[in-house]
C-alpha cells in the first residue's frame, strides 16, 4: 500500500507569490516555511516574522489546516466593516484523491507490469504528486501574502490569532445544517445580485467596472477551463510512452542507430513533461487564480450596489417619514448610516478595483514573458538534442 | 482454368502462358504446370472447372461486382493461391494443346533452367545499377456514382536500359494495381521470391470517394492511397527480379492495361480464393515438417517475433497520432478562449498581448497538426508496409512447407507402388501379369521422376528465400532508417517553428506595463 508522506521546505517551494505582484514589507513578512501531508489532511507550518508591537515575538511559527484558512477567509466576508474591500479569495481545497487513487491502482497492479514499468509509473506518479503538492501549498501561501500585504486586512484580530496562535483553532469544518445554510445564502445572493446589477449606477467609474467584471470574468472562466484541457491533453501520459514504447521495440532490430533515437526519445519525452509542467503554472495557474480574484471582485461590487440600494431605500423612507411627519429622527438616523457606510464602501472600492487592475496586468506580464521565455528554453533544448541526434545518425548510414 | 498461370522468366519467352477468359480448351484436364506446384494435386478439377465459370462472368464488362471491394484481412493476398486475371495482351501466342501436355519430367527440366537463369540475371544485374524513380500522382475522378474510380498517374523515370525512353507516364486505376500483384503472385510466390503486397481495399473509403463527397476525410483517403500505391510500386520495381518481368514493363509502359476484373473480392473469382484460403489454413495446421536447418527454423521465429513487435509498435502511433489532434483541437480551444479574453481585457497593452497569445497558439496548433500527419504518413504508414510484407514473407516459408510436402507425398507414393511392384512377383494371375508388370514399371519410373523434381524444387525454393530474405533483411533496415531519420527531421522543424513564434511573442510579453 502506497502510503504518502510528503514533505517540503522552503527552498524546494515554488517561487512565492506566483500570480501576485506584491511589495514585500518588513513590518510583517508571512509564509509558510513546511508542509507535511497526511493520509486525509495537510498541515502547512505558518511562519511570521513582524516588527509590530501586536505579537509578544518578532519571529514565530504555528501549524495550521485548510479549514482554518478557510475560517479566517469567511470571518473577513462575514465582517462588515470589509464590505468595501476585495476580500483575497480562499485557496482551493488540498485534492491529491486522484492521485492517491492513481497510486493505489498502481500498487494493485505491481503484479502485472515489470519491475522496470513499475518503478517508471511510480516515479512519475510520484513526481505528479509532488506537483499538486507544491501547488496547495504556493495557493496557500499567496492567501496569507495578500492578507499581510493589505492595509487593513493585515490588522485584523482574526488574522493575529491564526498567525500568532499556537494551539489548534478548534475550527471545524461545516457541518451538513451549515453547508445547507451556505447553499441558500448563496442561492439568495445570486437572486439578489441579479436585481441589484440592473439599479445603473450614477457613477461612470463603478458602471464600467462592473459591466467590465462581468464580462471578464466569464471569459477568464472560459480561458482558464480550456487551457487546463489543452494542457491535459500535453501533459497525456500516452503522448510520450507510445513514442518511446515504439522506438524501445526497436531494440530488437540490435543496431546502435536504433538504440540511439531511442535514448532520444526518452530525453524528448522528458522535456516535453517539463513543457507541459511549465504551462500548468505559468498559464493555467495564472487563469485559476484571476477567475477566483475577479470573483471576488465581483462580490465587492455587488456589496457596494447592495448599500447603494439600502441608501435608495432609506431617503425614500425618510421622504415617507417627513411627509407622515413621523418617526422622522429614526429614519434619519438610519438614512445617515446607509449613507454613510456607502460612501465609505464606494471610496474604498474605487481603490481596491485600481489595485485590482495593477495587480493583474503585472501578474500576467510577469507570468507571460516567464512562460515564453521556458517555452524558448525548451524548443531550443528540444533542438539541440534532435539535431545533435541527426548529425552522428546522418553520419553513421 | 490454369490459374497456376505461371509466367516463365523473361529470358524464355517460348514458355506459354495459359489464357483463361479464352476457352481454348475443352477438356478440362489439361493444367500446364512449369513449376512446383503450389496446388496440392486434388485441385485440378477445381481449376479446371474455375476458369469456366470465371469466362462467364468476366465476359461482363460491366461486372455486377465491378470495384465491389471488401475489407481484406492484413492476411489474404500473399496466401491466395493463383488465380488469373485477365487475358494479358503480353503474353506470347499459345502453341496448340498437345505441346502443352509435356511430360512433367520435361517441364522439370526447364524449370532448372527457369532457375538458373534467374541466378544470372541477378549476377549480371550488376551492371546496369538501380536508377529508377517512380511517383503516383494527380488522382482524378473518373466516371459518376458507384462507376466512378480514382485514375492515378504513374510516371517513371530512369537511366535503366531496360527501358526505351528516360520518362513516360500512363494512367492507371486501383484495381490495375491489384492485377498486377495477382499476377506477379501467381508466378513468384510459390518459388519463394517475395512479391510486395498491393495496398488494401477499403469499401468505406472508397465509397466516399465515389459518392462524390469532397471533404476533408476523402481528400485524406486518396492521398493515403495514392502513397501507399507509390511506395507499392517503389518496392515492387527495387527487387531485381520483378522489376524484369513482362507484367511489371507492361504496367509502367503501356498506355492501354486490360482491366482487371478477378480482383474484385465479391466475384466468383474472390470467392474461390476464399476458398482456397481456407483449404490453405486447413493445409498449414496438419503439415508437420521435419526441419533439418536451423537456419529456416531460426529465421521464422525471427519473423514470428518482428510481426508481433511490428504491430504493436504500429498500434502505439496510430494512437499517438489520435492524441496529437486531440491536443490540436484542444489548443485551438484555448486560443479562440484567449483571444475572446484578450477582448474583453481593458488594459491595452495586456489585451494586445493576450491577442498575441492566441495567434501564437493558434499557430502551434496547426504545428500539431502537421506533426501528427508527419507521423501518420511516415511512421504508422511504413509500419502498415511491414506488417503486410511480413505476411508475405511468412507465406514464402508456407509455400516452402508445402514444396516440402509434396515431394514427401510424392516419396511416399512411390514406396507404395515399388511394394505394390513387390507384390506382383506372387500374383496368380500370370497372363495379366506382365501388363500389369509394365504398368507399374512406368508409373514407378514417373513418380522416381515426380520424387527426384520435389527435391529439386524444395532445394531452390530453400535457396531463393535465403536469398530473398538476406534482401528483404537489408531493405528493411534501409528504410526504417530513412523514415526514422526524415521523422526527425519533420521533429527538428517544428521545434524551430516553436521557437521563431515564441521568440515573436516575447518582446510583446515584455511590452506590457
Amino acid at each position: 500500500h502506497t502510503e504518502t508522506h510528503t514533505h517540503t521546505h522552503t527552498d524546494s517551494l515554488l517561487p512565492r507569490a506566483v500570480n501576485v505582484d506584491l511589495q514585500t514589507d518588513a513590518t510583517l513578512q508571512v509564509d509558510i516555511s513546511d508542509a507535511l501531508s497526511e493520509r486525509d489532511k495537510v498541515k502547512f507550518t505558518v511562519h511570521t516574522k513582524s516588527t509590530l508591537p501586536n505579537f509578544k515575538q518578532n519571529e514565530f511559527s504555528v501549524v495550521r489546516q485548510h479549514e482554518e484558512f478557510i475560517w479566517l477567509h469567511d470571518s473577513f466576508v462575514e465582517n462588515e466593516d470589509y464590505a468595501g474591500y476585495i476580500i483575497p479569495p480562499a485557496p482551493p481545497r488540498p485534492d491529491f484523491d486522484a492521485s492517491r487513487e492513481k497510486l493505489q491502482k498502481l500498487g494493485e497492479g505491481e503484479g502485472s507490469m515489470t519491475k522496470e514499468e513499475f518503478t517508471k509509473m511510480k516515479q512519475e506518479l510520484e513526481a505528479e504528486y509532488l506537483a499538486i503538492f507544491k501547488k496547495t501549498v504556493a495557493m496557500h501561501e499567496v492567501f496569507l501574502c495578500r492578507v499581510a500585504a493589505h492595509p487593513v486586512l493585515r490588522k485584523d484580530l482574526n488574522f493575529h490569532v491564526f498567525l500568532e496562535y499556537n494551539q489548534d483553532l478548534s475550527v471545524r469544518g461545516k457541518n451538513k445544517k451549515e453547508k445547507l445554510e451556505d447553499f441558500f445564502k448563496n442561492v439568495v445572493k445570486s437572486a439578489d445580485g441579479v436585481l441589484v446589477a440592473g439599479v445603473k449606477d450614477v457613477d461612470d467609474f463603478f458602471e464600467h467596472e462592473k459591466t467590465f467584471l462581468l464580462e471578464y470574468h466569464n471569459r477568464v472562466k472560459d480561458a482558464s477551463a480550456k487551457s487546463d484541457r489543452m494542457i491535459r491533453s500535453h501533459k497525456s501520459k500516452k503522448l510520450f510512452y507510445n513514442l518511446q514504447d515504439a522506438v524501445a521495440s526497436w531494440e530488437l532490430m540490435q543496431l546502435m542507430f536504433f538504440l540511439k533515437v531511442s535514448e532520444l526519445f526518452e530525453k524528448t519525452r522528458k522535456i516535453e513533461a517539463r513543457v507541459a509542467a511549465d504551462e500548468d503554472l505559468k498559464l493555467a495557474d495564472l487563469l485559476k487564480y484571476y477567475l477566483r480574484e475577479s470573483q471576488a471582485a465581483k462580490d465587492l461590487l455587488y456589496r457596494r450596489s447592495r448599500s447603494l440600494v439600502d441608501y435608495e431605500n432609506a431617503n425614500k423612507a425618510l421622504d415617507k417619514a417627513r411627509a407622515k411627519n413621523r418617526d422622522v429622527l429614526q429614519a434619519e438616523t438610519s438614512q445617515q448610516l446607509c449613507c454613510h457606510k456607502f460612501e465609505k464602501i464606494s471610496e474604498s472600492a474605487k481603490q481596491e478595483l485600481i489595485d485590482f487592475k495593477t495587480r493583474r496586468v503585472a501578474a500576467f506580464r510577469k507570468n507571460l514573458v516567464e512562460l515564453a521565455e521556458l517555452e524558448l528554453k525548451h524548443a531550443k533544448g528540444n533542438l539541440q538534442l534532435l539535431q545533435s541526434c541527426l548529425g552522428v545518425l546522418k553520419g553513421n548510414t | 482454368m490454369a490459374d497456376t498461370a505461371r509466367d516463365p522468366p523473361p529470358a524464355h519467352t517460348d514458355f506459354q502462358e495459359l489464357e483463361d477468359g479464352e476457352d481454348l480448351f475443352l477438356e478440362p484436364a489439361v493444367i500446364q504446370e512449369s513449376g512446383p506446384a503450389s496446388l496440392p494435386a486434388e485441385d485440378i478439377s477445381a481449376n479446371s472447372n474455375g476458369p469456366k465459370q470465371d469466362s462467364l462472368f468476366d465476359d461482363d464488362p460491366e461486372d455486377l461486382f465491378a470495384e465491389a471491394t471488401e475489407e481484406v484481412s492484413l492476411d489474404s493476398p500473399e496466401r491466395e493461391v493463383l488465380l488469373s486475371d485477365g487475358p494479358s495482351p503480353a503474353i506470347t501466342p499459345i502453341t496448340p494443346p498437345t505441346s502443352v501436355i509435356t511430360p512433367r519430367i520435361g517441364l522439370a527440366h526447364d524449370d532448372m533452367f527457369t532457375h538458373s537463369s534467374f541466378d544470372e540475371i541477378e549476377e549480371e544485374e550488376g551492371g546496369d545499377s538501380f536508377d529508377m524513380h517512380i511517383s503516383v500522382s494527380d488522382p482524378e475522378k473518373v466516371g459518376d456514382g458507384m462507376n466512378a474510380y480514382m485514375a492515378y498517374k504513374v510516371t517513371t523515370k530512369t537511366s535503366m536500359s531496360l527501358f526505351k525512353t528516360d520518362e513516360f507516364s500512363v494512367k492507371r486505376r486501383f484495381s490495375d494495381f491489384l492485377g498486377l500483384h495477382s499476377k506477379l503472385a501467381s508466378k513468384y510466390l510459390h518459388i519463394g521470391y517475395i512479391v510486395p503486397p498491393a495496398p488494401e481495399k477499403s469499401i468505406v473509403g472508397m465509397t466516399k470517394v465515389k459518392v462524390g463527397k469532397e471533404d476533408q476525410s476523402s481528400n485524406e483517403f486518396v492521398e493515403k492511397r495514392r502513397s501507399a500505391l507509390e511506395r507499392y510500386l517503389m518496392r515492387t520495381v527495387k527487387h531485381p527480379i520483378l522489376l524484369k518481368d513482362p507484367d511489371v514493363l507492361q504496367f509502367l509502359e503501356s498506355s492501354e492495361l486490360p482491366r482487371a476484373v478477378s480482383t474484385q473480392a465479391l466475384s466468383s473469382a474472390g470467392l474461390l480464393r476464399m476458398v482456397n484460403k481456407a483449404a490453405d489454413a486447413v493445409n498449414k495446421m496438419t503439415i508437420k515438417m521435419n526441419e533439418s536447418d536451423a537456419w529456416f527454423e531460426e529465421k521464422q521465429q525471427h519473423f514470428e517475433n518482428l510481426d508481433v513487435q511490428l504491430r504493436k509498435l504500429h498500434a502505439s502511433v496510430e494512437s499517438l497520432v489520435c492524441h496529437r489532434k486531440e491536443l490540436s483541437v484542444n489548443t485551438a480551444q484555448f486560443a479562440k478562449s484567449a483571444a475572446m479574453l484578450g477582448n474583453s481585457e481593458d488594459h491595452t497593452a495586456l489585451s494586445r498581448a493576450l491577442s498575441q497569445l492566441a495567434e501564437v497558439e493558434e499557430k502551434i496548433d496547426q504545428l500539431h497538426q502537421d506533426q501528427a500527419n508527419a507521423d501518420f504518413y511516415l511512421f504508422s504508414e511504413l509500419l502498415g508496409d511491414y506488417v503486410r510484407l511480413i505476411t508475405a514473407v511468412k507465406g514464402v516459408f508456407d509455400h516452402r512447407m508445402k514444396t516440402w510436402q509434396k515431394w514427401q507425398d510424392s516419396q511416399l507414393l512411390l514406396q507404395k507402388k515399388r511394394e505394390a511392384e513387390a507384390k506382383l512377383q506372387f500374383t496368380n494371375k500370370p497372363d495379366k501379369l506382365q501388363q500389369a508388370k509394365d504398368e507399374i514399371k512406368e508409373e514407378i519410373e514417373e513418380l522416381e521422376g515426380k520424387v527426384q523434381q520435389g527435391e529439386r524444387d524444395f532445394e531452390q525454393i530453400s535457396k531463393t528465400i535465403r536469398k530473398e530474405v538476406s534482401r528483404f533483411e537489408k531493405e528493411r533496415v534501409k528504410d526504417f532508417k530513412m523514415i526514422i531519420i526524415k521523422y526527425l527531421e519533420s521533429l527538428v522543424q517544428t521545434q524551430q517553428q516553436l521557437i521563431k513564434y515564441w521568440d515573436a511573442f516575447l518582446p510583446e510579453a515584455k511590452a506590457i506595463s
